[in-house]
């Protein structure tokens, strides 16, 4: 039989190049500026979007054959986890703080990074950054996905798992935090997207998240997070490629480019960093099993891999976001400080918090000498005192919002690590206040978007957050145990101090159950 | 001199990719960590697809690496031979 | 700098007076004293003496701490937006120009829980 010797297969960059180019239409009845309304309006000039390379050079046909495998991979882990009581595996159900605080302030960002990328590769007139903006949004609705199928086998055992995705991301107070920031990046032109999630929040930022939490959450055993968080981790590499491609190609299609790139980054790499800074109680507080310090995370993910990047950059005029001299100061402060907070107001959370231990404060003095035994030990010191009679410290009167980030305004001045930072603006006859000269910044640069924050504090103070029908002048009336009950949280299970918490109890009940026959 | 990186799952699958990786680069410096490796490399880091099928015996698609990838730093460059990291220009 | 937008972008504010139901928030921060993270939001009618804020308000929110007790206010700092401010005690938060979204810094010297600012 004859048989025809086959054509050699296309090699990766012709495979490229044939499914990512000339798959469009010229429009005929309408201009290509009505199709594309958002192309330009932010300023940023293109002239050939052929320019546009994606290094990977993946190809929706791999893309679904490599995805696929991802999966398969991941169900068969939860399956085992789900069938081997994978849940007592963990270290300590303490450890569920930090996989509460992911499930419900990451993952229903990972659904609106799902729509936000959808909507980018909708308003790119270029062909490749529309596929692989549309690869990001499958991406992310399955991050959105496996997380929530994972983590739902910790909701079957224990609290705080219920609503996060649901009712919490818009209703709670620290989640305001991170929803605002999507929202904010969300409202913005399809360029300002790619910085401020493409670039800074995919390239600069999500290593410090993933990458050691991930780690840790290996360390405690955690064997559902893991995997989900590798699966989705092994997407990231791509989106930060994407993230720095876009840049590179931003600032290699017009010099008139650079002062609005430069202006992005500066904002979206203080907002992401301020963002992030949650991560940090991750890290030095809630894996019992410790594997970095935030303080040494930030140094090898933001510091070196930041500063490799900046480096490189600087040949297009882009400079350092002038932010970093505060976070230099802040690695040092951060986690402490908020870990401090959540701890005293912990009666209004989703999630449990507990005051450090002797040998934990040990670590933290070890990985903080120059902070941590000077500032912070005390006041720990003085909450265990307390606890210890009985009176373990709440505040009872709700904090004090940045208008930007959102989080209490907790942070201390550059200059003086004993002394709260205020920044005020003010803004058509009406005063707004900010948590630090970054922020204040992004306020004073654009208050007609600042403004309309949904700043918990006060939707609570105007009575917009209690469920229907509530009668916040009737006898007796709540006012925390109302909007608590608006949130979905019961305290009696969800809050509070991890010490005698149902969680707890569980923990121990379960995992005897596990050893012992009786 | 700035540094590019690789990370990988640690499973079977990328134990003979980081042998190859650690042979072709002997310059690179393996970071192990919980369930984890990363390869640290000043500047430059190739991995070449023949150094992996020769260990495994087998052919292999470099974009299966993705598989198994945490993060990578660095400008990237693949093609169907080499898969490079660097932060030359 | 105005929002650079596809239109004209004009919003109203969400958190101006007119949504407090007759009331005012004012803000107030205890120097020195992190048992109390961040500074506190209040809301009050305008009409509430600053004697009133102080004795009902701020004790409630602040009293736990063992300090509180000890301040002597006739030696304390007030700021208003970082600047000195001297409150009349008889006086209403409206009739000394304490306005929606105010912050006050209350200093009060010798007291910083020992030296640990707690």
């Amino acid at each position: 039989m004859d048989m025809k010797a086959t054509k050699k297969k296309l090699g990766l960059k012709e495979k490229y190049a044939h499914m990512t180019r000339g798959l469009d239409w010229e429009t005929t009845y309408q201009p290509k500026e009505k199709v594309f309304p958002q192309a330009t309006f932010e300023g940023i000039k293109v002239h050939d979007w052929d320019k546009w390379e994606d290094p990977f050079r993946l190809t929706m046909d791999s893309y679904w054959k490599y995805q696929a495998e991802k999966e398969r991979k991941l169900y068969a882990v939860l399956d085992a986890f789900a069938q081997n009581n994978g849940h007592l595996g963990i270290t300590d159900a303490r450890y569920l703080s930090a996989i509460k605080l992911f499930l419900t302030g990451i993952s229903p960002l990972e659904y609106v990074a799902h729509r936000g990328f959808a909507a980018a590769g909708r308003n790119f007139p270029g062909v490749g950054p529309r596929v692989a903006c549309l690869m990001q949004s499958i991406d992310e609705v399955r991050h959105a996905q496996t997380q929530i199928h994972a983590l739902s086998n910790y909701n079957k055992f224990y609290e705080g798992f219920h609503a996060g995705a649901s009712h919490q991301i818009e209703r709670l107070w620290y989640l305001s935090v991170p929803k605002s920031f999507f929202d904010d990046a969300f409202s913005a032109g399809p360029f300002e997207w790619m910085i401020a999630i493409g670039f800074s929040f995919e390239y600069v930022l999500t290593n410090l998240l993933f990458v050691p939490f991930m780690s840790g959450a290996a360390y405690n055993g955690d064997m559902a997070t893991v995997t989900f968080g590798f699966s989705a981790q092994s997407d990231e590499a791509r989106h930060m490629t994407l993230g720095l491609e876009c840049i590179k190609f931003m600032l290699e299609q017009d010099p008139d480019n650079l002062p609005i790139v430069q202006k992005w980054i500066d904002k979206w790499a203080w907002r992401g960093i301020r963002v992030l800074s949650l991560v940090s109680t991750m890290l030095d507080y809630m894996l019992p099993k410790r594997v970095m310090s935030w303080k040494e995370a930030w140094e090898i993910y933001f510091e070196q891999n930041g500063g490799a990047l900046f480096n490189d950059l600087a040949k297009y005029g882009i400079k350092v976001p002038e932010c970093i001299a505060q976070c230099t100061i802040d690695k040092e402060h951060q986690s402490h400080q908020l870990w401090l907070t959540l701890c005293t107001h912990s009666h209004a959370m989703g999630l449990h918090t507990w005051l450090p231990n002797a040998e934990e404060m040990d670590w933290l003095s070890a990985k903080y000498p120059n902070t941590f035994d000077k500032y912070y030990r005390p006041r720990f010191d003085q909450l265990r005192e307390l606890a210890d009679k009985g009176e373990r410290f709440y505040a009872n009167t709700l904090p004090m919002l940045c208008q930007v980030c959102q989080i209490p305004m907790l942070f201390t001045e550059p200059d003086d690590p004993t002394k709260i930072c205020y920044r005020e603006s003010e803004f058509q006859g009406e005063k707004y206040h900010t948590c630090s000269d970054g922020c204040k910044h992004i306020f004073d640069d654009e208050p007609e978007k600042y403004i309309q924050a949904w700043l918990p504090v006060h939707q609570v103070y105007m009575g917009n957050c209690w469920p229907e029908g509530t009668d916040p002048t009737a006898e007796g009336f709540n006012p925390l145990a109302k909007y608590l009950e608006w949130c979905h949280i019961d305290l009696a299970r969800d809050g509070g101090d991890y010490e005698g918490s149902s969680d707890q109890a569980n923990f121990a009940a379960w995992r005897g159950a596990a050893t012992q026959n009786t | 001199m700035s540094t590019v990186f690789i990370a990988f799952q640690i499973n079977e699958d990328t134990r003979p990719i980081i042998e190859a990786i650690l042979a072709d680069n002997p310059h690179a410096v393996l970071d192990e960590q919980p369930a984890m490796v990363k390869i640290n490399a000043e500047d430059t880091l190739v991995i070449k697809r023949e150094s992996i099928e020769e260990l495994i015996g087998r052919k292999f698609d470099l974009q299966e690496l993705q598989v198994n990838l945490i993060t990578i730093s660095g400008h990237l460059d693949e093609d169907d031979d080499t898969f490079t990291l660097s932060w030359k220009n | 700098m105005a929002v650079t937008a596809l239109y004209d972008y004009q919003y109203p504010a969400a958190d101006t007076q007119d949504k407090f139901h007759g009331n005012q928030l004012l803000y107030v921060g205890w120097d020195d004293h992190f048992m109390f993270a961040a500074p506190l939001a209040f809301v009050l009618p305008p009409s509430s003496k600053f004697s009133e804020l102080v004795e009902n308000t701020l004790t409630f929110a602040f009293g736990r701490h063992p300090e509180w007790a000890k301040i002597d206010f006739s030696k304390v700092v007030w700021l208003k937006s970082g600047q000195p401010f001297v409150p009349e005690m008889d006086k209403t938060l409206a009739e000394q120009g304490l306005r929606h979204k105010d912050v006050l810094r209350l200093q009060t010297p010798g007291l910083n829980g020992n030296g640990t600012y707690f």
